[in-house]
């Protein structure tokens, strides 16, 4: 991708914001400005928001857009710098300078330094998408790792000196806000919440998203769920288990369950939580009834 | 060099946002005007999102900024008001970028300062004093663990080839025993919260004498002080004898015995970005009664910024001393589910001995309290 096709897709927001919606991904108007300031400052774009409202989805969307290839970090407790950045092959060293004997060798070469995602983004002879995920998985002296690379697009190894992007990645990360970030990262990087949608748009990406599903269902679907997002749930649904539950129902109610009874007995795959259900099923009826009106 | 006016209005938006505590930087202020001109700006619409997008307030605030963003752009009084009290406003008109804790004052009648002094030192209890030599002997061993993130050459651990390489090469190719490298254990930060409202009048004595100990013996530890204001005390605290340092606390606190503001206290120590770092990974101890003088909208928001931070959150009130005690007041009912620990703060023992159970496991607030009542 050349920065001029990069300039192309992101002409504006609105450019953005039909071309998220030709890959089946519809954004609001936050968040087709923020990915479009990310990309024309050239900044990494920070996504948090609660579990399943698409953040990743956002990125891999991006990348197909970009026509970009995507470079995935999943971060977890006690990621590091060996498993981000690079870490040298001390066993070849070892092996190349026993075979060396009296010859001079570099053993700081190319050969011996494993790229890590990270390296590997800032390597690559075309643009990459670096995704890091859920970074507030991540120890916070991880994320001053990361300082460097946001800022400059670089890395800095002591024995190699600083390396920096032959071309400038896109750099997304998305959290779910389990812990603050650091302000450090957050100012480097253009930012977005992404919130649940409203019920219009969300019966949208159910039909956008979900297989077979008639708009009457996506509609009650996207009603419903917005009811039970709002009961004091430990873990409410997400967008991509509404699109689930949606297409669950409605292979039930092809196999001949009636409609309220096909949304009552899908609805393990949009809440996952034992408590939650306890708290939930004396009023599902209700509530699918409602949402189906 | 100038800004032309339109950009310095822009600019003048993000001085007052760092004003109210947002915590943007110059830096985005840049990227701010940056996004303005890159979106044209073509409305309004795009103002506010390019500074959405580059200021990045959080999500929680999000009310306040529009309310700001309003009041900024459109000379909208009605917003700017309704978005929080008078303390938001009050700090926006000197708009200095001074980085001032945005609790107002209040004029409180019981300003008996000199009589606190003789408070803190005077009663003394010989059971008080084992458990205090108790919380001193036991606390390094009882806070709170975490795994640091640097590696240190040890005598056991996993072999640290970069090390162990260079010194291979250093003798040229000779293989000596491996160097090995671990990650020790490292004390987490103990933030302690210590209210001296009126209410707590009878526990604050007591409560600082838990906290010189705290601070003296622990690696990192902080301790502020909640009133109708927020005061740093850990300085203070670092004096060796018990005796001075209360009496230093005493001078530096100014608001003794007076009312309580929970949550705009709490929330004015994280809006300070030095201070919530604090609180970052920490374990947070906060001794009060939680009796919140006005609504506890903001408590509840404090809470729940405080436990998106901390290892484990805990509030120890005197009041659960009584075996009738049940969280059922609208605050602490709100607060309950962001708490890992609502424990009985009665004295120096009961608290000594909480701290000390600190690194153990223990079920969450909300269950406990559920089984109870």
């Amino acid at each position: 991708m050349s920065p001029s096709a990069r300039e192309i897709a992101a002409a504006s927001p609105e450019v953005l914001l039909a071309r998220l919606r030709e890959e089946r991904y519809l954004a609001d108007d936050g968040l087709a400005t923020a990915i479009f300031l990310a990309i024309r400052l050239g900044k990494p774009l920070l996504l948090e928001g609660a579990p399943g409202v698409g953040k990743t989805e956002a990125a891999k969307v991006l990348a197909n857009i970009l026509r970009c290839d995507l470079v995935r970090l999943q971060c977890y407790e006690g990621i590091d710098a060996a498993h981000a950045l690079y870490e040298w092959n001390y066993q070849r060293q070892l092996l190349a300078i026993r075979q060396s004997g009296d010859r001079e060798i570099d053993i700081y070469d190319d050969r011996f330094l494993i790229a890590r995602p990270l390296l590997q983004v800032l390597q690559a002879p075309d643009a990459r998408l670096l995704l890091i995920d859920e970074i507030d998985r991540s120890d916070h002296e991880f994320e001053a790792l990361l300082l460097e690379f946001l800022s400059d697009f670089q890395i800095t190894i002591p024995e190699r000196g600083t390396i920096a992007a032959k071309v400038r990645p896109i750099v997304v990360l998305t959290s779910n806000r389990t812990r603050e970030l650091a302000e450090a990262l957050r100012r480097r990087c253009v930012y977005n919440w992404i919130d649940y949608p409203d019920a219009a748009r969300e019966a949208e990406i159910i039909m956008a998203r979900a297989g077979d599903v008639a708009e009457a269902t996506a509609a009650a679907i996207a009603k419903a769920v917005r009811q039970i997002r709002a009961k004091p749930l430990a873990k409410p649904p997400g967008i991509s288990e509404a699109i689930e539950w949606a297409n669950a129902a409605t292979v039930l109610e092809k196999g001949g369950s009636p409609w309220p009874e096909a949304f009552r007995r899908a609805i393990g795959v949009l809440v996952k939580d034992e408590e939650d259900m306890q708290y939930l099923l004396p009023q599902l009826s209700r509530i699918v009834e409602e949402a189906l009106a | 060099m100038t800004l032309p006016v339109a950009a310095a209005h822009l600019a003048g938006f993000a001085r007052l946002l760092r004003s109210t505590g947002f915590g943007n930087v110059p830096e985005q202020t840049v990227t701010f005007l940056d996004a303005v001109r890159l979106l044209g700006p073509r409305s309004m619409t795009d103002i506010r999102e390019a500074a959405l997008a580059t200021l990045a307030p959080q999500p929680d605030r999000h009310r306040e900024f529009e309310a700001l963003f309003r009041a900024w752009f459109w000379g909208d009084p009605v917003a700017a008001a309704d978005g929080k009290d008078d303390e938001e406003t009050q700090v926006k008109e000197d708009g200095g970028g001074r980085e001032e804790l945005p609790v107002p004052e209040e004029s409180f009648p019981a300003g008996e300062m000199a009589s606190s002094t003789e408070t803190l030192a005077a009663r003394q209890f010989p059971h008080e004093d084992t458990d205090l030599t108790r919380l001193r002997r036991c606390l390094p061993a009882a806070i709170p663990k975490r795994r640091s993130f640097r590696n240190v050459r040890a005598s056991r651990g996993r072999p640290d080839l970069r090390r162990s390489l260079r010194l291979i090469v250093r003798s040229d190719g000779d293989i000596f025993d491996p160097i090995l490298r671990r990650r020790p254990q490292v004390q987490r930060k103990l933030l302690v919260l210590i209210d001296i409202s009126g209410s707590m009048k009878l526990h604050t004595a007591g409560h600082l004498r838990l906290a010189h100990a705290i601070v003296r013996n622990a690696d990192r530890a902080e301790v502020f002080t909640l009133g109708t204001r927020l005061t740093r005390i850990t300085a203070p605290l670092r004096i060796a004898d018990c005796g001075r340092a209360l009496a230093r606390v005493a001078e530096t606190v100014e608001d003794w015995d007076g009312g309580t503001r929970i949550g705009p206290t709490l929330l004015a120590l994280l809006s300070v970005p030095r201070f919530a770092a604090f609180a970052r990974g920490a374990a947070v101890v906060i001794l009060s009664d939680g009796l919140e003088r006005e609504g506890h909208a903001e408590m509840e928001q404090a809470f729940r910024r405080l436990k998106a931070r901390a290892f484990r959150l805990s509030l120890l009130t005197p009041l659960a001393a009584d075996g009738r005690f049940r969280p059922r007041t609208a605050a602490l009912a709100a607060v309950l589910p962001y708490l890992d620990d609502l424990a009985d703060g009665s004295g120096i023992g009961p608290v000594a001995d909480f701290i000390l159970s600190l690194a153990r496991p223990a079920k969450r607030a909300r269950d406990i309290w559920r089984e109870v009542s």
